[in-house]
């Protein structure tokens, strides 16, 4: 998946340009906009502290309760030692959202420099840097991810590390191009011609630039960061089994699958996927308010 | 024609240079990031039972499988290895490393394929679908089917199927290539495609999403251009325009799309191997990782790379076929 190329952000500009033209129904968009970030931002920042909130509650084993489908006591179901679902989901969740963002930020800190760099400086740095970025582009993201997240030793900074290390080439050559494109201005070339160093100008003059790129890129790449290292803990090489990350508790509910408890893969998955998908929307809406040709709309 | 042959070769010529710059590259960073590694692999290769076995057993072990000389000289024999073409020895199967890449991937090409074909013709159809009733609810419902996939982790979507198909409706094979216990030759060309059917509906279904949106927004940018406003005032049907403007100019970046989607397919199947416990080329890929056999790893990394390079240079040659216009070497004729 190529996060930034991604064909909606495009399809609601078209759609919005035709249907919203009147300035009352801008205004209604926006607040749109506004509602739809609150809302994401809210869901995960519960589900972010949810863990620290509910404690050990229904963490603990009771086998008077054991494969209890989702009621109204239990909206998650019981496991087979009569856990609560709900609470290892969250636990899980909250888990794996520390992971993936942490990844992903370190990810696009690695982005931004490269970007930077490979812009400001060019020559030979920034045809390596370009070389990279199609090597990381020319092998699959979940392969390499294994092998790093074996090579790293497993274990939570094995999976941060894989998952930064694959996240950050879109993202730099969107920073790159971006980067080419303000030094050519005219205000760069007359920095330059004062005397400026090309550090200089990368911090005073580009880095204000990209900074709103990179905060919606941040954002556009927690979901993947996520995804993959569910995948990664799913598969078994990630977070250790004895941290119940969201991946893991797909993976052993895959173990209670012929007896019929559903409830153990479905409910936990849905809290993925919507995760997942309020950061989407979260980044979308971001991007619409950030960027000044959608921003009034 | 001798400029076409000309011209042909130096496509080859440059593709192949560029092939082997790629797979020096990974083979030098894989390398480079196993040394790094603090991991012990005497220790990753015996497991559990590390306490049980003398030091002189451990020298033992390290000596059968080189892991006592340093990182230059093995990864000098590896490149022997891979030069004499069995790419070093798989700790777990005790095979020549392509032995086990080519016994499983035999089994992984058919998921792969129908995948890739299935999710390819559904993806553009869909597109197409959508953006010739674009607005209307049957859009609506295909961005919304698209949209969730492309968010959904690709191993929960073969579990919730799973669970359909196999274990509530009971219409599917729970598990593995072939019925447990048969042999290998008694197993028919039915048993194999029935097991292998959830496995390759499930990739299908996670590679539509991303090219029913380009196809979407491509036809739609199509269907809005001035020249199918012309064909429309001349009075050419919907279908029409579909079949004669709009699949034209959709299909070379359908096409390339598709292609480069080789890296997201084997990802993919990496995960829905392991879910449906499918014995591919995906799930050697987890035992490896799982049991630290370093070989195998670097083998199927390598594979990988191999893998994904021949989808980009298939759309590269399948552009000529599509669009004649466009010649290799970047000739426009």
């Amino acid at each position: 998946m190529i996060p930034f190329a991604s064909p909606r952000v495009a399809a609601a500009d078209a759609d919005g340009g035709m249907k919203f033209s009147e300035s009352s129904v801008k205004g209604e968009r926006r607040r749109q906009t506004l509602w739809a970030i609150g809302l994401c931002a809210f869901f995960l920042v519960s589900i972010l502290c949810s863990a620290g909130l509910i404690g050990d509650t229904g963490l603990s084993p009771n086998l008077t309760q054991r494969n209890q489908p989702p009621s109204l006591a239990h909206p998650f179901g019981t496991d087979w030692l009569g856990r609560d679902m709900l609470a290892r989901s969250l636990h899980g969740m909250s888990l794996s959202l520390w992971v993936g963002m942490l990844a992903a930020a370190v990810s696009v800190v690695i982005a931004a420099v490269l970007g930077l760099v490979g812009g400001t400086v060019g020559g030979w740095v920034d045809a390596s840097i370009c070389w990279m970025i199609d090597l990381c582009f020319s092998l699959p993201h979940l392969v390499v991810q294994i092998l790093i997240a074996f090579a790293v030793g497993g274990g939570v900074r094995g999976v941060i590390v894989a998952v930064a290390l694959t996240h950050w080439p879109s993202l730099a050559r969107l920073v790159r191009a971006e980067v080419l494109q303000v030094s050519s201005s005219d205000y760069v070339q007359s920095s330059y011609r004062l005397g400026r160093s090309s550090l200089w100008v990368a911090r005073y003059h580009m880095m204000p630039h990209i900074l709103p790129q990179l905060l919606v890129g941040l954002i556009l790449l927690f979901p993947h960061a996520i995804l993959h290292e569910a995948a990664l803990s799913f598969i078994g090489v990630g977070i250790s089994p004895h941290l119940p990350a969201i991946g893991i508790i797909l993976a052993e509910s895959m173990r209670h699958l012929s007896t019929g408890y559903w409830w153990l893969g479905v409910m936990p998955g849905l809290l993925l996927l919507l995760s997942v998908k309020a950061f989407d929307w979260l980044g979308e809406n971001l991007q619409a308010l950030l960027n000044p040709r959608t921003a009034q709309e | 024609m001798d400029v076409q042959l000309r011209s042909v070769l130096l496509f080859l010529a440059y593709k192949l240079t560029r092939l082997g710059l790629l797979l020096a590259a990974v083979a030098v960073l894989t390398f480079a990031l196993l040394s790094f590694s603090p991991v012990d692999p005497v220790q990753a290769y015996v497991g559990a039972d590390m306490l049980q076995i003398s030091p002189a057993q451990r020298d033992l072990i390290a000596q059968r499988w080189g892991l006592d000389q340093p990182m230059l000289l093995r990864f000098g024999n590896w490149l022997g290895q891979m030069v004499q073409g069995n790419w070093g020895t798989s700790m777990v199967f005790n095979q020549p490393v392509v032995q086990v890449i080519q016994q499983r991937f035999e089994l992984s090409l058919p998921l792969l394929a129908i995948a890739w074909l299935l999710s390819g013709f559904l993806g553009v159809g869909l597109g197409v679908l959508a953006a010739a009733f674009q607005g209307t609810w049957v859009d609506r419902g295909i961005r919304l089917y698209a949209y969730t996939l492309a968010s959904s982790p690709p191993f929960w979507v073969a579990l919730l199927l799973l669970i359909a198909f196999s274990v509530e409706l009971g219409l599917t094979p729970i598990c593995c290539a072939a019925p447990p216990g048969a042999l290998a030759e008694e197993v028919t060309f039915w048993q194999r495609l029935h097991h292998l059917l959830l496995p390759a509906f499930t990739l299908t279904f996670i590679g539509v999403a991303n090219i029913t949106l380009h196809t979407r927004q491509k036809l739609i940018d199509v269907l809005h251009s001035n020249y199918v406003l012309f064909a429309r005032a001349q009075g050419e049907s919907l279908a029409g325009i579909l079949w004669y403007h709009g699949l034209r100019n959709i299909l070379l970046p359908a096409l390339t799309l598709q292609f480069a989607s080789f890296g997201e397919l084997f990802g993919g199947s990496v995960l829905v191997e392991q879910v449906f416990a499918y014995p591919g080329l995906g799930q050697a890929t987890v035992q490896a990782a799982l049991r630290s056999d370093v070989p195998l790893l670097v083998g199927i990394v390598f594979f990988s790379a191999l893998f994904v390079y021949a989808g980009n240079t298939l759309a590269d040659l399948s552009y000529q076929i599509v669009d004649p216009r466009i010649r290799l070497g970047g000739r426009i004729g």
